[in-house]
């Protein structure tokens, strides 16, 4: 074939796209599709594919959605920590002129999937997983409010990450740092397909984002139950709330931003560039306009998982309400004012400088209240020592020391000798891990039961536990220390020899963390034959306090087959102590949304357009794009979007849960 | 818990011990001051991160289930005097930090000359300070001294208690000019211009280095910074004195061409003009320089005739390749002057892109002529001028 019809066809991807020179990569490609091959063996053998695409591919049904992040961010957390263990072995290896195992050109691409896939593919699918799982169920409602659009959502972020491992073994991935700053991101200094990977990866995931954003903000204004005004939402609802104001105000500032670096890379706008007029720092503002917002998105959920935690094990309403909430609120707007705080070394001057890092420092007020909120429900209670509350102690611990980093790193000129070095990973890694990957454990083992009506098994849980908490602080403790010597992060080979010592500690420290990450999926798998030892029937194993844990666990489709009525904080604790009766009769029909595969199939187009982008394989990007559309409006014609549960099926599902809660008494 | 504990006393108990902390033990008084804010706010956050540690672990061992001696007050969640406590200790934490901070930043603002040599030595208004630009390349330094007419790659040197003034720019892409041992960074970045003023109290030899990713060549970017006595400087001066050759504009065209792990090196001769053709991004002539751009710019453009004024970019960047859909790459072309008459070098442009006469309603053709000297403009003047 000549090769400008091959160009036509195939655009720039060819045989030589294929990674077969890294002997790595083929490895964990065989790996993988050893693996791929028996997962699809299996899913066929046992006649799956139906049952999966029927009741969880096409489903709107929040909770099962929210299932479905929970396990992208556990997949992808393999993979992102895998990136992480190459780095600490090249680091700790690459002393006394050994280049270690990586060279430049995977190296900077290791680092750059590290960062982009734990933010965008572990942190927010495990945030998103639990919002979507845990909200409608606290406030009381069926489901969301445009349960179709939550399926959408869900594989969108599905097709971001198809993306992003699709680079893995055809072409390659950005080679520029997680945040892609230009000139070097730019069409100049990065022509490969690596940061066109990182920009469609995004920009399919962050439609996702964006909608699934609007969803829940929808959902929680609107659809709380009878009695539930704002002020007696659970502080989890809060948090959720605030996070999706968050994301809806910022994630377009990322969508815009990547959008104007495509627009310089594919039709050579200026935009970013050094010349004509275009200006990087202006990327380096707008990006991280989204991307401060970004670590409150990750972390105030978390907090909000922290204080449902801690109250429930601690057998104790939350203390201070009230000022938990408006701690919240307050995080949300000042999480605008602080952006600049990520590049005072850009040479803006005094005056702004301090401004930014003053209004950095306040933001620590509203969460130093609420820690103190934290540790005083704990006082005077009756504290459980259960998994979830486990991890709600370490991340107090955890979380205290990287906020005073934190605080450190906003002085500007404390900021001028600690930038870019180890110090600032050891940092944010300290809030992100301590607080947001802490949470999420927490949340797991918190609701993991409410999700599957069984506990998770506390022994692996408790092994986990610990693994994770002293892998963390062997892996990053020395970092801080290493910062403190004046070395500066994404260095791939080193010269001074008394550094190793610290290198090699710390992947040790990482190592642990890969035990916790094993000991977590034995967790799983050990709960899940033990289901039988574990199971709770009640629906509420931990003497809970807030709607969820009034209905059965698993819920059934319906959530509530009435709709409750709340009249307090702490709804069902307030109605377990007024001595709530479960209604036995009377039940009705229920409307609810029926599944559909067209968010599955839309995503699938959007994620072929992403791919045909990358490539310049222009007519897979155009037809894909027209289907997109039409899949799109033809959607808007299917009038079979609902259907009623016959009143007949709900009296069955109760009377069923009547003879289980007969039995456990 | 215990071994928690010693863990993250880890740094601590590391700050104390050696001296390899470079950060925590620099010799300028820049660094030192910076050192000085970080063990300051470290200590005042302290002041309440060890009170909320100390009584996590306290009420986590107290109010554990087990025991029931503990008291129990299931309804207790609001306290005024509480809240009180827990809103108004962090804020007086903060201001008093952010009166630190705000004048900290003032004070060492990197832009700011020097007011001190030392905490115990005014400046010496005798000696003028050490003018040196640096330029990041990918992925070398490279330092010109004006005053001294030479430059060096990878290798810098000051006079011990000699304030330095540091101009910064890069030729690519953005990176970070950081000596630890003298002072703060500030990244360096394309067309642009970043300051840094600093001084260096001890003579000895210190590592700097790129704190910013730019690239496959990154990890190599690094260089020695020597604390010289004033005789020891002038020996380094004439040393590179000494090594003869010349660095202008086509040596540092090939110079800024990517390469890695780069040893030292020096000329003794420097176009005078150099840093200011590399900060404007006209170092190859006939490029119109962004300083020239933004004059003209300032003066409302140049009209329709500006319009045109664009050359494909044929010579330009190792690396540099057309967008997919875009135009061709190019550049805007540079006014003639004086100093850089264009009729020397612009034998390569062959033609303008477009000698079509310029689109207007009624307009006349621009009759712009920039200088009496120039030997053509975008070669719709005759060349038998020159």
């Amino acid at each position: 074939m000549s090769p400008d019809l091959l160009k036509l066809i195939f655009g720039r991807l060819g045989i030589d796209s294929l990674p077969l020179h890294e002997p790595i990569l083929v490895g964990t490609f065989i790996m993988v599709a050893l693996g791929g091959i028996t997962l699809f063996a299996g899913v066929t053998y046992f006649r799956l594919w139906g049952y999966l695409w029927r009741e969880w591919f096409t489903t709107v049904d929040h909770k099962r959605i929210g299932i479905m992040y929970m396990i992208l961010g556990i997949v992808m957390l393999l993979r992102g920590f895998a990136d992480a263990l190459m780095m600490r072995a090249q680091q700790a290896l690459a002393f006394n002129g050994s280049e270690g195992f990586l060279p430049a050109h995977h190296y900077d691409q290791v680092f750059t999937a590290h960062g982009v896939i734990m933010i965008f593919f572990v942190a927010m699918p495990l945030v998103t997983g639990l919002m979507n799982y845990v909200v409608p169920l606290q406030i009381g409602a069926r489901d969301v409010s445009f349960p179709f659009l939550n399926n959408f959502s869900f594989w969108m972020t599905v097709g971001g990450a198809v993306l992003v491992m699709a680079s893995l073994f055809i072409g390659e991935f950005a080679r520029t740092g997680w945040l892609a700053y230009p000139p070097l991101s730019n069409i100049g200094y990065s022509p490969d397909v690596g940061v066109d990977y990182y920009i469609w990866a995004l920009q399919v995931a962050g439609v996702g984002t964006t909608l699934s954003g609007i969803n829940l903000i929808c959902t929680i204004v609107k659809l709380r139950c009878p009695g539930m005004t704002m002020m007696k939402m659970p502080v989890f609802t809060w948090t959720s709330l605030c996070t999706n104001i968050l994301i809806v105000a910022s994630f377009p500032v990322l969508t815009v931003v990547l959008a104007l670096l495509s627009l310089d890379r594919y039709v050579g706008t200026n935009f970013f560039t050094n010349d004509f007029g275009g200006s990087p720092m202006m990327y380096v503002n707008l990006i991280w306009i989204w991307g401060h917002p970004e670590v409150y998105i990750l972390v105030l959920p978390a907090f909000g998982i922290f204080s449902e935690v801690t109250s429930t094990f601690s057998g104790k309403r939350l203390f201070g309400y009230t000022s938990m909430v408006y701690a919240t609120v307050v995080i949300t707007i000042l999480s605008y004012l602080v952006w600049l705080h990520h590049f005072f070394t850009m040479g803006s001057g005094a005056s702004v400088n301090s401004f930014f890092g003053i209004t950095t420092m306040i933001i620590s007020i509203p969460t130093g209240a609420k820690m103190f909120n934290w540790l005083f429900t704990m006082y005077r209670g009756r504290i459980r020592y259960e998994l979830p509350m486990l991890w709600t102690i370490a991340f107090m611990l955890t979380f205290v020391i990287g906020g005073m980093t934190g605080v450190l790193l906003a002085v500007p000129p404390a900021d001028f000798v600690l930038h870019n070095s180890l110090f600032l990973i050891a940092h944010f890694h300290n809030v992100i891990i301590g607080g947001v990957v802490f949470g999420a454990f927490a949340g797991i083992n918190y609701w993991f039961p409410k999700a599957f009506g069984f506990k998770l098994d506390p022994f692996w849980g408790k092994l986990s536990f610990w693994f994770w908490v002293t892998g963390f602080y062997m892996a990053f403790m020395p970092l801080y220390v290493l910062g403190l010597m004046g070395v500066t992060r994404r260095l791939r080979v080193f010269d001074d020899p008394s550094l190793q010592i610290w290198f090699v500690i710390a992947a040790i420290g990482a190592g642990l963390v890969f035990l916790g990450i094993l000991s977590m999926l034995m967790q799983f798998a050990v709960s899940f034959l033990k289901r039988e030892q574990l199971k709770d029937v009640t629906g509420d194993p931990w003497d809970a306090r807030t709607l969820e844990w009034a209905t059965s666990s698993p819920p059934p489709d319906y959530n509530f087959a009435f709709t409750p009525v709340v009249h307090d904080n702490d709804a069902w604790w307030d109605m377990k102590k007024r001595g709530y009766q479960r209604p036995l009769v009377g039940f009705k029909s229920i409307h609810m949304p029926r599944s559909t595969g067209t968010g599955i199939i839309l995503a699938g187009f959007a994620t072929a357009m992403g791919f045909g982008l990358i490539w310049y394989i222009w007519w897979l990007a155009a037809l894909s794009f027209i289907a997109l559309l039409a899949v799109g409006i033809g959607h808007t014609f299917n009038y079979h979007r609902d259907f009623d549960i016959p009143a007949d099926d709900v009296i069955r599902t109760e009377d069923a849960r009547t003879k289980l809660l007969a039995g456990a008494k | 818990m215990s071994r928690l504990k010693i863990l993250a006393l880890l740094p601590l108990a590391a700050a104390l011990s050696g001296c390899n902390y470079v950060v925590l033990a620099p010799a300028g008084d820049i660094a030192a001051q910076q050192r000085d804010l970080v063990i300051i706010s470290t200590i005042l956050m302290l002041l309440i991160v060890v009170p909320v540690m100390a009584l996590t672990v306290l009420f986590a061992w107290r109010y554990r289930q087990s025991n029931s001696s503990a008291r129990y007050e299931p309804d207790w969640d609001h306290s005024t005097k509480l809240e009180l406590v827990i809103w108004s200790a962090p804020l007086l934490i903060i201001v008093c930090l952010g009166a630190l901070t705000w004048m900290g930043t003032h004070l060492l603002d990197p832009y700011r000359t020097l007011g001190r040599i030392h905490a115990d030595r005014a400046i010496d208004q005798s000696k003028a300070p050490l003018e040196v630009d640096v330029v990041a390349l990918d992925w070398k330094w490279l330092f010109i001294y004006p005053d001294y007419g030479i430059a060096t790659v990878n290798d810098l040197a000051a006079p011990v208690d000699r304030p330095i003034n540091f101009r910064i720019t890069a030729s690519s892409v953005m990176n970070s000019f950081y000596i630890p041992a003298l002072a703060g960074q500030i990244y360096a970045m394309p067309g642009m211009e970043t300051k840094l003023h600093a001084v260096v109290n001890h003579a000895g030899t210190f590592k700097g280095f790129s704190a910013n990713y730019s690239g496959a060549g990154f990890s190599g970017m690094h260089f020695n910074f020597q604390g010289l006595d004033d005789k020891g400087f002038d020996a380094w001066v004439a040393q590179a004195k000494s090594a003869g050759g010349s660095l202008g504009r086509a040596e540092y065209l090939q110079l800024e061409k990517p390469s890695e792990n780069e040893p030292v090196r020096r000329w003794g001769t420097v176009e005078s003009d150099l840093y200011r053709l590399i900060l404007n991004m006209c170092v190859e002539t006939g490029k119109m320089c962004q300083s020239e751009m933004m004059a003209i710019d300032a003066k409302g453009g140049n009209g329709h005739e500006g319009l045109n004024n664009t050359l494909p970019l044929s010579y330009d960047k190792y690396a540099r390749r057309g967008t997919e859909f875009g135009p061709e790459p190019s550049f805007v072309a540079g006014t003639c002057t004086p100093d850089a008459p264009q009729g020397q070098t612009t034998a390569a442009i062959k033609a303008p892109l477009d000698t079509a006469p310029l689109i207007g309603a009624g307009l006349k053709r621009p009759t712009f002529s920039p200088l009496k000297s120039s030997s053509f403009f975008l070669g719709q003047r005759p060349k038998s001028d020159s």
